[in-house]
Formats: C-alpha cells, sequence, structure tokens
C-alpha cells in the first residue's frame, strides 16, 4: 500500500510537471513573441519591452521554464498585465465560488446516481429499469452548457422560480444557494447519467457473487443485503471515477459560471481569455490541472484504502 | 450468456463481410439503435444538403423580422439580425460535420500511429509517449481549450487542433493495450520467422483487431467533438462570426433570452439530437459487438 | 413389495425433519425446458445425518437450492412439496422463509475463498446473522466470539475483527460453518463443504461436523460426490443420478449392499476402494443424458449393462429391504 501510493503520488507529480512544461511552452508555439501576444496588439513597443524584461524573456529558455516552475512551487503565478496583481490572489479569490458550484454539483449528481443505480440492478428487466437506462444514456450525451441555457430558459425566464443571475447576497448561505440550485443542477446531469450506469453494472455483477448468496442462506433482510452487503463491495470503482467526475464537472462549470454570470474561476478565465491575459489564463489553467491531477489522485487511493483487500497488502 | 459468445465468435472469425452485414442488422433492430441511426442519418444528410434544402441564404439580414418566432415562412423563427434560424441551423450542421469529421480522422490516424509505436516499439518510448499522453490527459479540455485559444487565437482551426490533441490519448491506448497484447503471441512470432516486415504485422495483424473497440470509441467521441465546438462557439471562442455554428445561435439567442426564448430553443435541439443519436448508435454498437458487455 | 413413495419406513417418515415428496424442478433455458429434477423424494430424520451423492450435474445443487427456496428466477416447481418440521415449504411467503432461513435451516457452501462478503468483518457478517434476536450488540458479539472458538479458530477474540482474506481456506470454511450453526438452526446443509480443501483439511471439517452435530442436536444434510466421506460421516444415504434418486438407505445399505447398477458402477469407481494394482481406473460407460430430451424408461439403462426389455419402462422405486429403495426393475422379482 505504501509502494503504491508512493508511486501514485510520483507519477501525479512527473505528470504536473510535464503539463505546466507544456502550458510553458504553448507561448513559443506562434509566430512573435510571448510579449506581444500577451499584451495584444495594442501594446506599445516600450510596454512590450518592459514586459519582456519581466518575463526574463532575454534568459535562455530552460531558464525561463526552471525559474516559472520554481515561481509556480512558491505561489507565484506571474502577475495580472492589466491590473497588476498577482495572479495567485485574484485565482484566489474566485476559486471559492468554483469549488463551492463544484462540490454541489458533484454531491447531488453521485447521491442521485447511486440511488438510480441501486434501483435499476435491483429492479433488472423491469420498465423503470430500461426508462432509468434511456434517460442516463441520454444524459450523459446532452451537453452541460445546453442544459445550463435550457434550465435558465425554463425555471428562471420563464417560471421565474430561481435566480438567473449571480451569487447570491454574500453572508446569506439561503440566497447563495438558491443561486446555486440551477448551475450544480446543469453541471452534475451527466454525471447521474454515468454514476447511475456504473453502479448498476457494478451491483449486477456483485450480486451473482457468491458471498451474496451466503448472504440470502443466512435469511438477511433483502435491504440489508443490498446495501451493506452488495453495494459496499461494488461502490468501490464508483470512488476512483469520482477524480475523473471533478475534472469533468470543472469543465461543466466554466459554462455555468458564464452562463448563469456567476463569479468564479470560469468566468475569470473567459474573460482573461477574451483580454488576451495570458498570465491569468496560464495561472488559472494551472490550478484547475493541479486540482484536477489531486483529485484523482486522492480519488485512487481512497478506493485502494477502502478497499481491505488492497489495504492489507504492505 | 454463453450461447451469445457462442453464435458471435465464428461469424467474427470466419466471414468478415457477413459478421459486419449481421452487426448492422441488429443495430437497426434494437430500437435505441435504430432512433439513433436515424438520427445520425438525418445530420448528414441536412448537413451535405444544406445549400440545397436551406429555404433563405444563412446570412442574409433583414433587421425589420428581427427575432420572430417560428411561423410558416420561417420555420425556426429568426434571430437578432432577422436572420432565418432554420437555414442558418442546417448550416451550422455543415461546421458540426465537418468539425467531427476532420478532428476524428486526424485523431484517429494520429492516435493509431502512436499506439502502434508505444504498443511495438522499445520500452523507453512505450513509456515517454505514456508519460506525453497521460499529460495531455491531466488537462480538463475546455481549460487547455481555453488556453490555447488565448495564445492562437479564436478559429475554427485552433478548435479542430485542440479537439485533436485531446482526443489522441483515448485512441491510442486501446492501439497501445492491443498491439502490447498481440506482440507476443505465437502466431506474431511465427510471422516474423517467416520474415514478415514490421508495416506487414501492424496493418494486416494488429489493426483489424483494434478496428471494433476504435469504431466505438469513434462514435462516442464525435458527440464529444461536436459539443465542444458548440461550446467553444457559443463563448464566442470558436467559429467566427456571422458565419453559422450551433454554438453561435446558441450564444445570439442566450444574449436575447429575455426577448424570445425560440432562438435558444432552436439552437438548442440540433445539438441534443445529434448528439444523442451517435451516443444511442454508439452504445448499440458496443452492445453488439462485445457480447461480454452486454447489459440484459 | 414395492413402495411408490417415500424413502425410508413409515416410521422413519413420520418423525422427519425434512421431507421432500414427489419434487420435479424445470429450468427454462434458452435451448429448451431442461427437467433438473423428476419426482425426487428424500427424507432427513431428527438427529441424524444424510448424505446425497452424485456426480456433477446430477441435480443435487438443484435439490438443496429447491429446500432453502433459493432457485434461480428461471426455475419453475412443476410439483412436489418440501416438508420441514411439519410446514410446506413451498407454500410459504418470502417473509415466512425468510425467518427460517439461517434460523432453522443453515447452509454451507463449497467455496469458502468466495463465501463471505470481502469487505466486512467477520464480526459484522457474525452478527448480522443473528439480527433476530432482541440481545444486545455486546451479547451477540460474545455468541459469535464462543461459536468460533467452538469450531477451532484460535484467539477469537481478536480474530474476529479481522476480514476474510486475512484467513486461510480451511478457517474461512470453520467459520462459515460457525455463522450457520451461530442460531442453532435445527437442520445444517452442507453443499460439498470439503471439496475445495486438502485431505488433512477435508478429516478435520468432517470430524468438526460430527462432533457438532452431536452437540447441537440437529441434522445435517451433506452433499457430496465423495463416497468415502459420506460413508465416514452418514447415518444414511440417497443416490442420485440425472435428477432422479435412484437409492436411498442406510450407509450400511448402500455401502455393502447396493441394489441400484448405478450405485454399484459408482462404488466400483471409487479409487479408494481399488484392491489390486490396475492400469486403468474403472469408469462408467457412456454420458450423461440430456435433461431436455428425455429418453423414455428407466434413465440410466443407456448405460446400464444389466439392462433388460422392462427397462424401457419408467421402474418406481422398490423396497430391497426396510428402509432401503432403489429405482431399478431388477428388484421387481417378476
Amino acid at each position: 500500500m505504501l509502494v503504491y501510493t508512493a508511486k501514485r503520488i510520483g507519477l501525479a507529480l512527473v505528470i504536473l510537471l510535464l503539463a505546466m512544461t507544456l502550458l510553458f511552452s504553448m507561448i513559443y508555439l506562434v509566430p512573435g513573441d510571448p510579449a506581444s501576444i500577451a499584451l495584444g496588439p495594442r501594446a506599445t513597443p516600450e510596454m512590450k519591452a518592459a514586459l519582456a524584461a519581466r518575463m526574463g524573456l532575454d534568459q535562455p529558455i530552460p531558464m525561463q521554464l526552471t525559474n516559472f516552475i520554481g515561481g509556480v512551487l512558491r505561489g507565484d503565478l506571474g502577475v495580472d498585465v492589466w491590473s497588476n496583481r498577482p495572479v495567485a490572489r485574484i485565482i484566489l479569490e474566485a476559486l471559492p465560488h468554483t469549488l463551492a458550484l463544484t462540490a454541489l454539483g458533484l454531491g447531488w449528481s453521485v447521491s442521485l446516481g447511486i440511488v438510480l443505480g441501486c434501483f435499476s440492478a435491483t429492479h433488472r428487466g423491469n420498465w423503470l429499469d430500461r426508462v432509468i437506462g434511456v434517460v442516463s444514456v441520454s444524459a450523459i450525451a446532452v451537453p452541460s452548457f445546453v442544459v445550463a441555457l435550457y434550465s435558465l430558459l425554463v425555471f428562471a425566464v420563464a417560471l421565474k422560480w430561481l435566480p438567473a443571475i449571480g451569487a447570491g447576497q454574500a453572508g446569506d448561505l439561503g440566497d447563495q444557494l438558491r443561486h446555486l440550485i440551477l448551475p450544480a443542477f446543469a453541471i452534475g446531469l451527466g454525471w447521474v447519467g454515468y454514476i447511475a450506469r456504473l453502479v448498476r453494472a457494478s451491483m449486477l455483477e456483485v450480486m451473482g457473487e457468491n458471498h451474496i448468496r451466503t448472504a440470502r442462506a443466512f435469511g438477511l433482510p433483502e435491504r440489508r443485503i443490498v446495501y451493506r452487503y452488495a453495494l459496499t463491495v461494488a461502490i468501490l470503482p464508483t470512488v476512483a471515477l469520482l477524480g475523473v467526475g471533478i475534472g469533468n464537472l470543472l469543465s461543466g462549470a466554466v459554462f455555468a459560471e458564464i452562463v448563469f454570470a456567476r463569479p468564479g474561476v470560469g468566468k475569470l478565465i473567459y474573460d482573461s481569455v477574451l483580454n488576451r491575459n495570458y498570465p491569468v489564463v496560464m495561472g488559472a489553467v494551472l490550478v484547475t490541472t493541479m486540482l484536477y491531477v489531486l483529485a484523482t489522485l486522492i480519488a485512487d487511493l481512497l478506493a485502494a484504502l477502502l478497499d481491505p483487500r488492497v489495504r492489507a497488502n504492505f | 450468456m454463453s450461447a451469445q459468445t457462442s453464435e458471435l465468435a465464428p461469424a467474427l472469425a470466419g466471414e468478415p463481410r457477413t459478421a459486419l452485414a449481421d452487426a448492422l442488422r441488429r443495430v437497426v433492430r434494437d430500437p435505441l439503435g435504430a432512433l439513433g441511426s436515424a438520427l445520425v442519418l438525418v445530420f448528414v444528410l441536412s448537413a451535405v444538403l444544406a445549400p440545397w434544402i436551406a429555404p433563405y441564404e444563412p446570412n442574409a439580414i433583414d433587421v425589420p423580422g428581427r427575432l420572430q418566432g417560428p411561423s410558416l415562412a420561417h420555420w425556426l423563427g429568426t434571430d437578432n439580425l432577422g436572420r432565418d434560424v432554420f437555414s442558418r441551423v442546417l448550416f451550422g450542421g455543415r461546421i458540426a460535420l465537418t468539425v467531427a469529421l476532420t478532428a476524428v480522422g486526424l485523431s484517429l490516424a494520429a492516435g493509431i500511429l502512436l499506439g502502434l509505436i508505444a504498443g511495438y516499439g522499445p520500452r523507453w518510448l512505450d513509456n515517454l509517449l505514456l508519460l506525453l499522453l497521460d499529460s495531455v490527459r491531466a488537462f480538463p479540455v475546455v481549460m487547455f481549450a481555453l488556453a490555447v485559444i488565448t495564445v492562437v487565437g479564436p478559429s475554427l482551426q485552433t478548435v479542430i487542433l485542440v479537439v485533436v490533441v485531446t482526443s489522441i490519448p483515448a485512441y491510442a491506448r486501446i492501439v497501445r493495450t492491443q498491439t502490447l497484447s498481440l506482440r507476443h503471441t505465437e502466431f506474431i512470432l511465427a510471422e516474423r520467422a517467416l520474415g514478415a516486415g514490421v508495416p506487414r504485422i501492424l496493418l494486416v495483424h494488429i489493426l483489424p483487431n483494434v478496428i471494433g473497440p476504435l469504431l466505438i470509441l469513434a462514435s462516442m467521441e464525435i458527440p464529444v467533438v461536436i459539443t465542444i465546438e458548440a461550446g467553444l462557439s457559443f463563448l464566442g471562442l470558436g467559429v467566427r462570426p456571422p458565419t453559422p455554428s450551433w454554438g453561435n445561435i446558441l450564444s445570439d439567442g442566450y444574449a436575447f433570452i429575455r426577448n424570445t426564448p425560440w432562438l435558444v430553443i432552436a439552437g438548442g435541439i440540433p445539438v441534443v439530437l445529434t448528439t444523442l443519436g451517435f451516443t444511442f448508435l454508439g452504445e448499440t454498437l458496443r452492445d453488439v459487438f462485445d457480447p461480454r458487455l452486454r447489459r440484459d | 413389495m414395492y413402495s411408490t413413495r417415500g424413502c425410508g419406513g413409515t416410521e422413519a417418515a413420520l418423525d422427519a425433519l425434512l421431507e421432500v415428496r414427489g419434487l420435479s424442478v424445470d429450468f427454462h433455458t434458452p435451448r429448451g425446458r431442461v427437467h433438473a429434477l423428476r419426482n425426487v423424494d428424500l427424507s432427513v430424520p431428527r438427529g441424524e445425518i444424510v448424505g446425497l451423492v452424485g456426480e456433477s450435474g446430477c441435480g443435487k445443487t438443484t435439490l438443496i437450492s429447491a429446500v432453502m427456496q433459493l432457485l434461480a428466477d428461471n426455475a419453475e416447481i412443476r410439483a412436489g412439496e418440501i416438508t420441514f418440521d411439519g410446514r410446506d415449504l413451498l407454500q410459504l411467503g418470502e417473509g415466512e422463509l425468510r425467518s427460517l432461513r439461517g434460523d432453522r435451516i443453515a447452509m454451507v457452501f463449497q467455496d469458502p475463498m468466495s463465501a463471505l462478503n470481502p469487505v466486512l468483518p467477520i464480526a459484522t457478517q457474525a452478527i448480522d446473522i443473528q439480527y433476530r434476536e432482541r440481545l444486545g450488540k455486546a451479547e451477540k458479539r460474545r455468541r459469535a466470539i464462543d461459536m468460533l472458538r467452538r469450531v477451532g479458530i484460535p484467539d477469537p477474540e481478536r480474530r474476529i475483527d479481522r476480514y476474510p482474506h486475512e484467513f486461510s481456506g480451511g478457517m474461512r470454511q470453520r467459520i462459515c460453518i460457525a455463522l450457520a450453526l451461530s442460531a442453532g438452526p435445527d437442520l445444517l446443509i452442507a453443499d460439498e463443504p470439503t471439496t475445495a480443501l486438502d485431505v488433512t483439511l477435508e478429516a478435520q471439517i468432517i470430524a468438526l461436523l460430527r462432533a457438532l452435530k452431536d452437540e447441537m442436536r440437529g441434522s445435517i444434510l451433506f452433499v457430496s460426490h465423495h463416497l468415502g466421506l459420506v460413508a465416514e460421516l452418514c447415518d444414511r444415504v440417497s443416490v442420485m443420478y440425472a435428477g432422479e434418486v435412484v437409492e436411498s438407505g442406510t450407509v450400511r445399505d448402500i455401502f455393502h449392499r447396493p441394489q441400484h447398477p448405478y450405485t454399484q458402477a459408482l462404488l466400483l469407481c471409487d479409487p479408494a476402494r481399488i484392491e489390486e494394482a490396475t492400469r486403468e481406473l474403472p469408469t462408467i460407460e457412456g454420458e450423461v443424458p440430456s435433461l431436455i430430451d428425455l429418453a423414455r424408461g428407466c434413465v440410466f439403462r443407456p448405460r446400464c449393462s444389466k439392462a433388460f426389455a422392462r427397462c424401457t419402462v419408467s421402474p418406481p422405486l422398490y423396497q430391497a429391504a426396510p428402509g432401503h429403495v432403489a429405482r431399478c426393475h431388477l428388484l421387481s422379482h417378476g
């Protein structure tokens, strides 16, 4: 277990480093120098020269890369070209909103997904099972931003049941939650389908195993067999998938924040892309990627930890 | 279950052509498969035939007639510049089809190539490629796209580039796994003993075994690709206006959502139907080709 | 001269804990109806160990699944009754059946490696099986530890909190037996409990079962294809072939005076009984018949060296001696 953990962490670090290098090198993909790109077409030659010096563009490339990575490790993600504020600070301000949205989206979708998956597995072949199956596949297929637009249209604009814009009053938790409902619904819908299908397949497999037959021979109530004996085994693959889910939902959050005009990293990136504010974009992408890698790492380790058979192999 | 596997196995081993026809027949007989195939067919036909069946020029502006709902003259209404939405949807389909075919085609080709190299080449090369592929996979797709777009500037080509780069790892992995597992089998060794060159082994023996899973992956990837294009165009970072794209229609609709719901509805329907169509088709293909994965 | 009902004398039948009469079970498969059990009678008297012998596929597992009412979804019970302690199990609802399972009828399975839930500690499973009892958790845990000690698990207070994979195969089977017996059932059904274990462990488990049976004053239905074990452990034996009970009697009857040609052949083929060194092991010629298209007449006729004209008619159970019956026309005396 210890060896496996060490290996996984090591791998994650290497991948992160490579990802950072990839991001960093993107600037050099393009004709023209990075300072011009960062500043956009409106930059004057003086601004470009100043930025070039500040970005250390006169130094050899490997040096720049090391500086960049060193900076990242120190928490220094550079400086916003327009406002001169440290990028790290800007991202940190926006991050909690996105995290709250992602967490809520993940929470509701995984919970509902598990329930639907269990239900499908225990009512296999039933018409309801088939309906859930089709709905799951459809939910996975439909893009989350279209769901966001349609739910905005129906629930906010037409029916006016829920707010359309913003994150709600600061300090008013209830209001903020109301503002989170539609966006969280939009980003989570696809994942419900995914989890439901996975749990169904996993449960069907587990229910056919010998230890379930033993539990039945014990005369245990069916509900206990399904939830305590079958689900605890079947849920393990789902845990591993939660990391991927976070990445998925983070992408969806970008669109949700724009459609619902919420503050957050997504909106931040979007605005920065429009302004060619490369340091902010790069910093934000870096942060979200790190979160994604961290999430998958934790999910994998958690899945291994929860299975006593894996845990025992020290 | 074993009865079904024994049905399919001799068919696949023996005569590829009849097995394919048989598989296609099964796809069409399944209700979801039939629906999916129909939707895909409608999508492809309407995209290809758009210039002939569109009632209006997609960019023909008619400001006085703007933001009207569906009518006999304009089946899906008009947008904020009075353009006929139905025609724009048809032409948006052309963009979607172009992106889908190009992106999937390129990533398939590159993925196969990389997968074969990784699987058949020396160990260090395999490890290196794996690391590279995994680092690309570390980025959430949209984030990666936004980073690239900031640097390179928004355009259809950029979108295709991003989609290709982020799709390659999935294809490469499938090919790599299959190549690795077949590489040391006896019949490959026999072929090498007979003097068969590497290209021949790869093309004649390894590739045909991967076609099935690749096809399924491609059909599942197409809706994802279409979604990414629509999404990025919606953000104004994809296809440049005034070229119609489903994403552009949606973003116009979003801007005017309080004036009329029809623009958003009309822009969303083709995306939803097309992604559903390909997904249903892909699911059915998967059930038909791999009985082991069948969810009966 | 012969009786068509019951596989024991009338006295045994009255006292039986479990009485299966005329049970016929079909399975609906894509290839057709499989007649897995046909007119099966079985009797387990109180306080006795009854062996059920037959080769793989003869219907032993179907029979005990039927008793536990845990047959697969595509099974159909076409006829018969299964009486346990006076109640017909086939008439009971799922709730009543569930209250019997684990409590009055318990089962131990063939493969100890996969029989226990891998992610729950033994303690949880041991306490769960006592869910019907109105006792505190501590008390249930104590009883479970007690049971583990009885079956020979060392240091049970600590090891009860461990997971199944931390025990060897032999230990796991003991745990399964402990769990099965923890509610004090009247009938323990053991489905080939030693098949997956090596010979030394086998002997230990058999000794354990014998000791426990005396302690618990219950009955055991011991299913096996291993004749030697059955001879050692059981009081009575029923022999099955291709979905029918072909012979039934005391251990002595079956092993010393087998009446049915199949039983005789089985005994001849048992490697443990070979007295002279030989190059070839004796086998029974032919194959087990398909259970979908059954030929008319005695089911063993195609492979029987003693078959004669009468065998084209399906034989009833003839009585060879009090309590000893066999389904063979050779016993018909005319």
